[in-house]
């Protein structure tokens, strides 16, 4: 039977038939939903991991004991996972051993579109490369199967465009058994020099090997076509080839690396002119014309972006105007993201705002406090860099009105380390946690400091408050966010501090308990001083000479009403009672 | 089955049900032995921004993505998305357009504003357009919250396909407690279009 299924429900379906038994990773757009979909197989531990370091030391682990084992992340989560990656390269595997890897080109959720094609290059490991969500569920299979026959981790890298795509997928395939059994082997697991140098060799060994069954691989695949023109494409860039050139012959290449270099030799000879076509980087482009080859690629196909049929379509016919056109912005207003009425989050960036602080801010919901009219934050780089931003930069300048600003999530994922560096390194910094109880920008995943794991079960929740005392923080506070007055207090108080101080602003996420008070709004007493409006609520808006409040949107936060001078935003109860209804 | 690919937009904004209805539609289509292909974007739609998804059959479909200019019918939850997307129709193409007005932030800033013309500049795209009320329906239907099985039904409604096979695919992806009033949404939105099509000829 063939259902229809996204990449990310197809990866999980895959690694199920393929007989995974372990999978860990951590959220992040485009990938979350592998892990997600994997939490409804019982046969599968799958966990939420506090960083995707963990989850691939995790995934190493279980693979040592010879399970199979998939571990998953974003394409920035693989820069906090190449510590474990360049080594484990080195060691191998006993059971198979699949990263997930999902990049993000036009960054639809993300900081950066960095081609992780090249960590596969640089760690020396295989990757493979799905075109739709069948290739996706397969390639899962396969790539377990080269794992453990070349003795090495293999990536799996998809695209936005892959993962959060639909198209359909044979579901009829039976839950493969693997077992492997452990045993101790220290010249190949324990990395000390004389051992990591042998493996080093041994790696090498082992690469020429996949470069010689990328050949003969399957999933690199010549159909053949035209001979005036053909394309050289991977991933999602292959269906657009297919789309926007029905004629041409095709070379599709779905494992990177290694590339098939007689393979693709042959394409070349036999074709007049070839078109490397590939998403970000010139990958495959630069391997191919250091072999010699007489390819094009990014000197026709913009190398910024997600590509699409059209962009193909302009490049290849050299048509300038459209490509500009399809880049131009047009003129209807942006309907950004922002966030929710009623967040606990906007009253405090209008608080920092007010006080006109040095802001490190970092990854999460609430990095959404940049945005017009708070626009209270000075930066935002990688999970979990606000603290170590904030450290820096009060020490380079002396200021004491420096404050790092971290989602309880983030600090769990990589916040603890360089609030341990304050601490140690006599910071003063005041690093703000906001506490929401969930991985909210993800689309509320718990973690360490919920307590409640992947699979729905409750366990210890980690203590924010006893955890970074336990660190040597000595002021540390806990503060309602929808208090104005308390928060403006806390900030003003723990930045005046010589030393270092935490300020855990707790409220759970609305979206995760909706439980909010009666909707406010404004009656006749408001005077237009438009003080609310600087909040960006969406349940706010300016008609004609007043503020409105839209019910059908309003929380009840009071974060407005506190801010009302005239007393003019009141609840819908008050104001019936006022209007004698 | 020719080798034609259909092209459908279903556009609006974070929270209007928009990923459920474009899932509803792809089913139906799977049902009908089509191979199919739905895009999304969502990355950041529970924050209220504009979500766009695309589905498209045929006999064989490569890109999951629509150009511009190939689309053959779009759904809008909201009146400025639908002319924000509106480049993506074919001439002659078709915009089922729900009469809602949601203000994007700049607008709520007054640092932008919501454009008074949109029914013009859509049709003067050479587009047709057809404005219903949607949410309104979905009240009559049982709840507000069905304006996106309503609009389901308006596309229906311009579809060869059997009706059961709707019905089957609503039964299959919405909460089994709410099937009886999203069957009755479908059915609202479905007749609203035939209604139309009946009066259009009876004038010709």
């Amino acid at each position: 039977m063939k259902v229809l299924l996204s990449g990310n429900e197809a990866i999980a379906y895959g690694a199920y038939a393929a007989g995974v038994k372990i999978a860990s990773g951590y959220p992040g757009t485009p990938s979350t939903e592998i892990l997600e979909t994997l939490a409804k197989y019982d046969q599968i531990d799958s966990s939420w991991a506090p960083n995707e370091k963990v989850a691939l030391e995790i995934g190493m682990g279980a693979s040592l004991a010879g399970t199979r084992t998939i571990v998953t992340m974003k394409h920035v989560g693989l820069n906090v996972a190449a510590g474990p990656l360049f080594t484990l390269a080195y060691t191998g595997v006993n059971g198979g051993l699949v990263i997930i890897n999902a990049d993000d080109p036009s960054m639809h959720s993300s900081q950066n579109e960095q081609d992780n094609r090249y960590y596969a290059k640089s760690a020396k490991v295989p990757m493979l490369e799905p075109s739709d969500s069948q290739e996706a569920a397969w390639l899962v299979d396969e790539g377990l199967k080269i794992s453990e026959r070349f003795d090495i981790p293999v990536i799996l890298r998809t695209t936005t465009r892959i993962n959060h795509s639909k198209s359909l997928v044979d579901v009829d395939i039976e839950r493969a058994e693997s077992r492997r059994e452990y045993e101790k082997d220290i010249q190949k697991y324990v990395m000390i020099p004389a051992h990591a140098r042998q493996r080093r060799n041994n790696l090498e060994q082992r690469l020429e090997a996949l470069a010689e069954f990328s050949e003969e691989f399957p999933g690199n695949r010549v159909e053949w076509g035209s001979r005036s023109i053909g394309f050289i494409a991977d991933g999602v860039s292959y269906q657009y080839v297919k789309e926007v050139f029905p004629e041409a012959s095709v070379l599709k290449i779905t494992m990177v690396h290694p590339l098939p270099k007689r393979l693709i030799s042959d394409f070349v000879e036999q074709i007049e002119k070839v078109i490397v076509v590939e998403e970000l980087d010139p990958f495959i482009e630069d391997q191919l014309k250091a072999w010699g080859l007489p390819v094009v690629g990014k000197r026709l196909i913009p190398g910024i972006g997600e590509l699409n049929p059209e962009t193909i379509r302009a490049g290849v016919m050299g048509d300038a105007d459209t490509l500009a056109r399809l880049a131009a912005a047009d003129d209807i207003p942006g309907r950004p993201p922002m966030m929710c009425a009623g967040c606990s989050h906007r009253g405090v960036f209008y608080i920092l705002k007010k006080m006109k602080l040095m802001v490190a801010g970092d990854i999460g919901c609430y990095t959404l406090g940049v945005m017009p009219p708070l626009e209270a934050m000075d930066t935002c780089f990688c999970m979990g860099a606000s603290i170590g931003n904030a450290m820096g930069f009060q020490k380079a300048t002396g200021r004491k009105d420096v404050v790092a600003v971290i989602g309880d999530s983030t600090f769990m994922h990589s916040g603890i380390t360089p609030l341990i560096d304050v601490v140690y390194n006599k910071g003063i910094a005041t690093v703000i946690i906001l506490d929401n109880r969930t991985t909210a920008m993800t689309g509320r995943q718990d973690h360490p400091g919920t307590g409640k794991t992947l699979k729905g079960d409750a366990g210890v929740e980690v203590d924010i408050e006893k955890l970074v005392r336990a660190l040597g923080v000595a002021s540390v506070q806990v503060v309602d966010p929808y208090d104005l007055k308390a928060a403006r207090a806390a900030i003003t108080e723990e930045i005046s501090k010589d030393e270092p101080s935490v300020i855990i602003f707790r409220r759970v996420c609305l979206l995760a308990e909706k439980v909010l008070a009666v909707p406010l709004m404004v009656i006749d007493e408001c005077d237009s001083c438009k003080a609310c409006m600087q909040l960006g609520c969406p349940a706010l808006s300016w008609e004609a000479d007043r503020a409105r409040i839209e019910p059908s949107q309003c929380n009840g936060c009071d974060v407005c009403g506190q801010i009302c001078k005239a007393g003019a935003i009141v609840k819908y109860e008050q104001a019936d009672q006022g209007a004698g209804i | 089955m020719s080798n034609e690919v259909r092209n459908v937009l279903i556009v609006g904004v974070g929270g209007q049900g928009i990923i459920l209805a474009a899932d509803i539609l792809a089913n139906v289509l799977v049902s009908a032995e089509y191979d199919v292909k739905m895009a999304e974007i969502h990355g950041m739609s529970q924050r209220g921004g504009s979500v766009n998804t695309m589905v498209r059959f045929g006999n064989k479909v490569y890109s999951p993505v629509v150009e511009k200019g190939q689309a053959d019918y779009m759904l809008s939850f909201e009146k400025l998305e639908a002319l924000r997307w509106s480049d993506y129709l074919k001439p002659g193409g078709t915009i089922i357009m729900n009469d809602e007005t949601l203000n994007p932030l700049p607008v709520l800033l007054g640092r932008a504003e919501y454009p008074g013309d949109i029914e013009e500049q859509i049709i003067a795209k050479g587009i047709n357009l057809i404005t219903v009320n949607a949410t309104a329906m979905a009240e009559e239907s049982g709840s507000p919250r069905a304006a996106n099985i309503v609009l389901l039904g308006c596309l229906a409604s311009l579809m060869p396909l059997g009706k059961d096979i709707w019905h089957a695919a609503i039964e299959r992806r919405v909460p089994p407690k709410t099937v009886e009033i999203n069957k009755n949404a479908f059915e609202t939105g479905f007749a609203r279009i035939s209604e139309r099509a009946a009066a259009d000829e009876a004038l010709i």
